[in-house]
C-alpha cells in the first residue's frame, strides 16, 4: 500500500518540479528566505523589495544582454537550514544559478558550505550565492568562499561604525551592551567591547550580557539593571520580538539614553515603536531613505509604494544586489559562466540609486560602503516605515567604512 | 534594596499574568482531563481581539468585549471538536489541542498579517505611578496586579460559595452523580472551557501591550503555562497561583542579578581549571543566570515530577 | 465513526474473516509458509520499488526529497515505537535524534577515527548515542507513562534544546556542526560524492531499521509494551514489570532515533539547533499521528505525505501551513486511525470481495467533495492574494487559470464550484454509507 501512495506522491511530484526548467531568455535568482513562520515578514518584504528591484531596475530597462530578464523565484525555507539545503536543490534542479538568501546567519553558514561542496561535486551546475544580510563576520573570514557574496556589511564593520559615532560623543561615559544568546550576539558583544576599548578607553562598560534568544517573555528585570547601571547608552544586537520587546521594555522603565541597534526598525517594529521609542532607537544600517538622498532614490521610492503601499524598503542593498549582478553579467558577457561573472564582480565598483558607492571588495568578497547611524522618529521623514508616521532618519555616515579592515580569508578560486 | 523592592514587584506581575493563564487551564484539566495546548493561543486571540477593537471603540471596550469573544469561541471549540474527540481518549483530544494551536497561529496570521501589532497602553494608564530610586513602576502594571487580584477573589468566590461553584466542584469529582441528579454535565463542561479560556483572552487583552502582540507570542508562553500547572499541581487552583508566582519570582531575581556558575562552582571548592578556553566544560564554567532564568522552571518541574510526580499541591498523581 | 478497534490494532470485524481463510484440512506447515510468504511479499515490494525508484526519478531534487522522507519515516517509526505500541506521548523526542546526529558530526570531524571508518556504518554510531542519551533519560522518566511522561519529556526536550545555544563545545551554538562525509573510507571505491550514491545509504538503512523495529514489535517485550499501554495492572500479574517494559522500548525508540540523526548528518552534512527543538519534536508528533498510530505502516504514510507537504505545497502557496494544519485537524476529528485507519478500514470489504460496490458511491461522493474542497482552498488563496498582493497586482493564477482577483466572476464560480460540489457530496453521502454498510455486510452479495 505504502508503495502505491509513494509512487504516486513522487510521479505528482517530478511533475511539479520538472515544470521550470531553464528558459534561455530569462535569468532566474532563487530566494531562499522564510516566507512563513515567525520571521514571514521580513522575508516576504525583503521578496517584495527583490521583485520590485528585478523589474525596476533591470527588466524595465530591457534586460542584460540581448534583453534577457531577471525571473525571482521564490522558496521558503522556514529559516530551517535543513529546509534551505532542499530548497537550493530544487532551485539548482530548475536550472537556477543565482541564489539570494539574508535572514539568519545559520542558514548562510549552511548554504555556503553546500553551495562550496555542489559546485566542487558538480562542476557542470555551479551556484554562486549571493548573501544580501547575513551579518556573520565568519562568512567572509574563515568561512569564506569563491562562490559567496556579501552586500550588506558585516557585524564587525557595523560596529566599527557605531563605536565610531558613540566614540564622537561625549556624554557617553558609560555603555550597557546586551544581547541574544547566539553566536551573533555573543560577536556584537566582543567587538563592542574590543572596538570601544581601543577608541574610548575612558567609557565604562557597565554591563555586558546575553539572554536566551526567543524564550524572554518579559525584558523588565533586564531593564532595571540597565537603568540600575546608570548606562548612557544601550548596544543591543537583538532582531525580531526580542528587539522590540527590550526596546519598549527599557524606555518604559525609565531609560532616557540612546539606544544603538543592529535591526531596531522596520517590519512593523518601527510602528510599534512609534511615540516610545522618539529620540532613543538608534539603527546602524548601510541605506539612507531619510532624508532621500537623491531624485532617482525618491522615484523609485515613491514607484514601490505605489505598488506595495504597507511596504518598507528597509534594505537598500537589495537594489544594489540586482543592480551590481546585471553590471556583472553585462561586463562577463554571458549568464552561464559564473565562474565568469564571480570574476567580474570581485573587485566591482558600483555607482548606487542611493547616492553612494559600493566596492565589492576581491579578498573576501565583502561590500565595502558607507554605513550611517539612523534616528527614529516623526520629524522630517519623507518614508516613514510600517504604515506610520514613523521612519528612520539620516543622522551621521562614516564613509566607506572599514575598507581597511583585515580578512582571514583565503580564497580558493577554482 | 530598593531593587528588591523592585524585582517583588516585577516578579508579581509576571507571577499574576502566569497565574491567569493557569488558572483557566488547571480548571480545564481536573474537570475535563484535557491538557489543552492551545491555551496560549487564546491568549493570543485575546490580545489581537483587543487590538481590533481597540482600533475602532478605545481600550476599555477591548477589555470587555474581547475576552467574551475569546470565551465564545472557545465554547464552540469544545462542544464542536473537543467534544467529538473526547470519545476517543486523552491522546487524540490532547493532540487535537496541539493542532489547533498551530491552526490559530496561522489564521492569525492570515487575518491580522505577520508584523508586530501598534497595539499599545491606553493614555490615561500611559504615567508612572511612583519610582523607587530611579526604577520608575509604570501605572499600568499596577493595573495589571489590580485585575488579576481582582479575577481570582471572583474565581475563588464563585467556586466555594455559590451554587455553581459547587456543582462545577461536584462534577470534577463525580461526574456520573451530578448527571444522574440531573445536571447537564455537557454544558457545564462547555462552560467551563468557554471560561478558562475567557480568562486566558482577559491575560491577552492586558498583557498584549506590555508584551508586544505577534503571531509567535502564544508560543513564547506555550509550554510554560503547562509548567506552572504541572508544578502547583494538576487541579489545584491554589497550586496554580502558588507555581506561579514562584515561577515569576524566580525568573525575575535569576535574571536580576548575575549569578555566575564559576562563583558557586568555586565556593563548593571546585577551582576553574587553567585554560578555561581549551576546556569541553568551557561553556558550563561561563554560565550566568540571565542566560538560563527562563529554563529553570523546566528544571524545576522535572525535578518535581521525579520526587513528587502529583506537584506541590495536587492531591492525585494522573 | 471509528471502524478499527483500538484494543486489537485490528479493523473490527477483520478477525473472524482470518479465521475462515484457515482451512483445518491443509496441513499446518504449509499455512505457516503461506503466512510467512505473504507477511514478507511487502518487504520485498518495498525494498525493490526503493531500488527501483532513483531509475524512474532522476533529478537531484527529488532524490534529496526520497532522502529526506527516508529519514522522516525512520524517525517517525522510533516515535510511533512509543505512541502507538507504547502508550507513551513524548513532547521532546527530537532531542534523541538530534543527539545521536550531532555525534555523528563530531566523528565526522575527527579525521584519523572517521577515515578508518567507511561512512556506511556511521548511523549505527548515531544510534550508539541516542540509545546512550535514552537511557539517562529514561531512568527517571518511564517509571510512569501518561501525563508524568509526557511532562517530564517536555520539560527533558526544553533542557537539551536551550542547552544547544549555551554549550557550544558540543551543539555549535546557532551555526550548528558541519562536516564532510567524503573523508570516510571509500566503500568499495564509493567515496558517496552525489546525491544518488547517499540515496542508497539511506534506502539500505530504512529498510534494514523498519524491519528490525517491525521484529521488535513481535518480540516479548514488544508484545508486553502493547499490554501495558493498555492495562498496565494486568501486565504485572503477569510478572511483567512495567516500568521495565516501558524502559526498553525507550531505550529501543533512542536507538533508531539515534539513527535516523545520523542519516540526516549523512544526507545534509549539519546539524543544528533546529534538530533538537521542540517544534522538530512537535513535527514528528504530527506524522505520527497523521499517518495513524494504531498500524505498523501508518507513521511510513505519514512521513512521505508531510515531507510533500512541507516541501512541494510550500513551494505553490505560503498558506501550506495553513491546509497542513487543517488537514491534521481533520484527521484527529475524523479519523482517528489517521490515514492508515483509513485503508485499514476497507480490509473488511476486501476480504468479503465486496469491495466493488463501494467504487462508484465513492466516485459520487468523494470526486465532488475534493472538487468542492479545491474550490474552498481556492477561495482561501484569493482572500489571501486580495489583502496581501501588491497594489495594481490584480493578477492571480489558480490551478492553471488566470484571472483577476479584484473583478467578482471568480468569486462568484468558486463560491458556485464550492457550493455544488460540497452540496453533491451532501446529498449523496447517505448512499454511499449504505453501500458501506453493505459491502462491510457478510452474505449476500448483490
Amino acid at each position: 500500500m505504502k508503495n502505491i501512495t509513494k509512487l504516486g506522491a513522487v510521479s505528482a511530484l517530478s511533475l511539479i518540479i520538472g515544470a521550470g526548467s531553464a528558459f534561455a531568455d530569462t535569468i532566474k535568482i532563487g530566494f531562499i528566505d522564510p516566507l512563513s513562520g515567525p520571521f514571514a515578514s521580513t522575508g516576504t518584504n525583503g521578496l517584495h523589495q527583490f521583485e520590485f528591484a528585478a523589474d525596476y531596475m533591470v527588466n524595465d530597462k530591457g534586460g542584460v544582454l540581448d534583453g534577457d530578464t531577471f525571473e525571482i523565484v521564490s522558496f521558503d525555507n522556514k529559516t530551517s537550514p535543513k529546509e534551505s539545503l532542499i530548497q537550493l536543490q530544487v532551485a539548482i534542479d530548475q536550472g537556477i544559478r543565482y541564489i539570494v538568501q539574508g535572514n539568519g546567519s545559520a542558514v548562510a553558514l549552511a548554504l555556503t558550505e553546500a553551495v562550496d561542496k555542489h559546485n566542487r561535486r558538480n562542476p557542470d551546475s555551479r551556484v554562486l550565492f549571493l548573501n544580501y544580510a547575513a551579518v556573520d563576520p565568519a562568512l567572509t573570514n574563515e568561512q569564506c568562499n569563491f562562490w559567496h557574496f556579501r552586500f550588506d556589511a558585516n557585524a564587525d564593520m557595523k560596529m566599527d561604525a557605531m563605536s565610531d559615532v558613540i566614540a564622537k560623543d561625549e556624554s557617553i561615559k558609560k555603555v550597557y551592551v546586551i544581547g541574544q544568546d547566539y553566536s551573533f550576539g555573543k560577536a556584537v558583544a566582543d567587538a563592542a567591547v574590543s572596538m570601544l576599548g581601543e577608541k574610548r578607553p575612558d567609557i565604562e562598560i557597565v554591563g555586558n550580557e546575553l539572554h536566551p534568544i526567543g524564550k524572554v517573555k518579559d525584558f523588565t528585570p533586564y531593564s532595571r539593571k540597565i537603568v540600575a547601571s546608570g548606562a548612557d547608552a544601550v548596544i543591543t544586537g537583538n532582531w525580531g520580538a526580542d528587539m522590540l520587546g527590550l526596546g519598549k521594555s527599557i524606555i518604559e522603565n525609565g531609560f532616557t539614553g540612546p539606544i544603538y541597534t543592529y535591526y531596531g526598525a522596520g517590519s512593523g517594529m518601527t510602528g510599534a515603536f512609534g511615540e516610545t521609542g522618539k529620540g532613543a532607537i538608534r539603527l546602524v544600517s548601510e541605506g539612507i531613505v531619510n532624508p532621500p538622498p537623491t531624485e532617482e532614490a525618491s522615484a523609485y521610492y515613491q514607484a514601490f509604494q505605489a505598488k506595495y503601499p504597507d511596504g518598507n524598503i528597509d534594505q537598500t542593498r537589495i537594489s544594489n544586489t540586482v543592480g551590481m549582478l546585471a553590471e556583472a553579467i553585462k561586463a562577463a558577457g554571458t549568464a552561464d559562466d559564473v565562474v565568469a561573472v564571480a570574476t567580474a564582480l570581485k573587485g566591482m565598483e558600483y555607482q548606487t540609486i542611493w547616492g553612494s558607492k559600493v566596492m565589492m571588495r576581491a579578498e573576501d568578497h565583502q561590500a565595502i560602503q558607507n554605513i550611517n547611524i539612523l534616528n527614529h522618529t516623526d520629524e522630517g521623514v519623507t518614508f516613514p516605515f510600517d504604515g506610520s508616521t514613523f521612519g528612520v532618519v539620516s543622522e551621521q555616515t562614516v564613509e566607506m567604512a572599514s575598507a581597511d579592515a583585515p580578512t582571514t580569508c583565503e580564497m580558493q578560486r577554482p | 534594596m530598593d531593587l528588591i523592592l523592585v524585582n517583588l514587584i516585577d516578579g508579581l506581575v509576571t507571577g499574576l499574568l502566569l497565574f491567569m493563564l493557569s488558572a483557566g487551564l488547571t480548571l480545564i484539566f481536573s474537570m475535563m482531563g484535557v491538557l489543552n495546548f492551545a491555551h496560549a493561543s487564546f491568549y493570543m486571540l485575546g490580545a489581537y481581539f483587543a487590538y481590533s477593537i481597540s482600533l475602532a471603540l478605545g481600550f476599555w471596550m477591548g477589555l470587555l468585549v474581547a475576552p467574551l469573544i475569546v470565551g465564545l469561541a472557545g465554547a464552540a471549540v469544545e462542544r464542536y471538536g473537543l467534544r467529538r474527540v473526547h470519545q476517543y481518549g486523552h491522546v487524540p483530544e490532547l493532540i487535537f489541542t496541539f493542532g489547533l494551536a498551530l491552526l490559530i497561529e496561522e489564521l492569525v496570521q492570515f487575518v491580522w498579517g505577520k508584523n508586530q501589532m501598534a497595539y499599545s497602553v491606553p493614555d490615561v494608564l500611559n504615567f508612572t505611578a511612583f519610582a523607587i530610586s530611579g526604577n520608575s513602576i509604570p501605572a499600568y502594571k499596577i493595573f495589571m496586579i489590580f485585575i488579576s487580584v481582582g479575577i481570582f477573589i471572583g474565581l475563588l468566590y464563585v467556586l466555594t460559595k455559590t451554587r455553581v461553584g459547587m456543582i462545577i466542584q461536584a462534577a470534577l469529582s463525580y461526574p456520573r452523580t451530578v448527571e444522574a441528579l440531573g445536571h447537564n454535565v455537557p454544558l457545564i463542561f462547555m462552560g467551563v472551557f468557554g471560561v478558562g479560556t475567557a480568562l486566558a483572552g482577559v491575560a491577552g487583552v492586558i498583557a498584549g501591550p506590555v508584551l508586544g502582540t505577534f503571531p509567535g507570542m502564544a508560543f513564547v508562553l506555550g509550554s510554560i503555562v503547562f509548567v506552572t500547572i504541572v508544578i502547583g499541581g494538576l487541579g489545584s487552583l491554589w497550586g496554580a497561583l502558588f507555581a506561579s508566582l514562584l515561577i515569576g519570582w524566580m525568573t525575575t531575581f535569576a535574571k536580576a542579578y548575575n549569578i555566575e556558575m564559576s562563583n558557586i562552582l568555586n565556593g563548593l571548592g571546585i577551582a576553574t581549571p587553567e585554560n578555561l578556553d581549551e576546556s569541553l566544560f568551557r561553556d558550563f564554567w561561563s554560565l550566568t543566570s540571565p542566560q538560563i532564568a527562563d529554563i529553570l522552571p523546566y528544571i524545576l518541574m522535572v525535578l518535581i515530577l521525579i520526587f513528587r510526580p502529583a506537584g506541590l499541591f495536587g492531591k492525585r498523581s494522573s | 465513526m471509528s471502524n478499527f478497534d483500538p484494543n486489537t490494532d485490528m479493523p473490527r470485524g477483520a478477525r473472524p474473516e482470518e479465521q475462515i481463510t484457515t482451512d483445518p484440512s491443509k496441513p499446518s506447515e504449509r499455512m505457516q509458509f503461506r503466512l510467512m510468504l505473504f507477511n514478507l511479499a511487502p518487504w520485498i515490494i518495498a525494498s525493490l520499488v526503493l531500488l527501483l525508484l532513483p531509475a524512474v526519478f532522476t533529478n537531484n531534487s527529488t532524490i534529496t526529497l526520497m532522502n529526506q522522507m527516508m529519514i522522516t519515516i525512520v524517525f517517525a517509526l522510533a516515535y510511533n515505537m512509543l505512541l502507538g505500541q507504547g502508550g507513551m506521548l513524548s513532547f521532546g523526542h527530537a532531542v534523541y535524534a538530534g543527539v545521536g546526529g550531532f555525534a555523528c558530526m563530531h566523528i565526522m570531524n575527527t579525521s584519523d577515527f572517521f577515515s578508518s571508518i567507511p561512512l556506511v556504518i556511521l548511523p549505527f554510531f548515531g544510534g550508539l548515542f541516542g540509545m546512550g542519551l535514552a537511557m539517562i533519560v529514561g531512568s527517571f522518566s518511564t517509571r510512569s507513562a501518561g501525563t508524568v511522561f509526557a511532562m517530564i519529556s517536555l520539560g527533558v526536550g526544553e533542557l537539551i534544546a536551550a542547552s544547544s545555544v549555551i554549550i557550544v563545545a558540543f551543539f555549535g551554538g546557532e551555526g550548528g556542526v558541519s562536516g564532510n562525509r567524503t573523508d570516510a573510507l571509500p566503500f568499495f571505491g564509493n567515496e558517496f560524492l552525489q546525491q544518488i550514491n547517499v540515496y542508497y545509504l539511506i534506502a539500505v538503512w530504512t529498510i534494514i531499521s523498519a524491519a528490525l523495529m517491525f521484529l521488535w514489535s513481535r518480540t516479548p517485550v514488544g508484545r508486553m509494551a502493547n499490554a501495558v499501554r493498555d492495562n498496565p495492572e494486568r501486565a504485572e500479574f503477569l510478572g511483567y514489570s512495567a516500568r521495565w517494559v516501558r524502559f526498553y522500548s525507550f531505550v529501543a525508540s533512542g536507538f533508531f532515533a539515534g539513527v535516523s540523526g545520523g542519516l540526516f548528518a549523512i544526507n545534509y552534512e549539519i546539524l543544528t539547533e533546529e534538530n533538537l527543538n521542540t517544534a522538530s519534536s512537535g513535527v514528528i508528533l504530527l506524522v505520527t499521528f497523521l499517518g495513524g498510530v494504531g498500524f505498523f505502516f501508518g507513521p511510513i504514510i505519514g512521513a512521505v505525505v508531510f515531507t510533500l507537504v512541507q516541501t512541494v505545497l510550500s513551494l505553490q502557496t505560503e498558506l501550506w501551513a495553513f491546509y497542513a494544519g487543517s488537514l491534521f485537524l481533520a484527521t484527529v476529528m475524523f479519523f482517528p486511525g489517521g490515514l492508515a485507519g483509513l485503508i485499514m478500514m476497507h480490509v473488511p470489504a476486501f476480504k468479503l470481495g465486496k469491495s466493488k460496490l463501494l467504487i462508484i458511491p465513492y466516485l459520487k461522493t468523494l470526486v465532488p467533495a475534493a472538487i468542492g474542497i479545491l474550490a474552498v482552498c481556492a477561495l482561501v488563496e484569493m482572500t489571501f492574494h486580495y489583502r496581501h498582493a501588491a497594489t495594481g497586482d490584480h493578477e492571480m493564477t489558480l490551478f492553471w487559470t488566470t484571472f483577476d482577483s479584484h473583478t467578482v466572476l471568480p468569486w462568484l464560480v468558486a463560491a458556485a464550484i464550492a457550493a455544488v460540489g460540497l452540496g453533491i457530496a451532501r446529498a449523496t453521502a447517505p448512499s454511499l454509507k449504505e453501500a458501506w454498510n453493505e459491502a462491510n455486510t457478510r452474505g449476500a452479495a448483490s
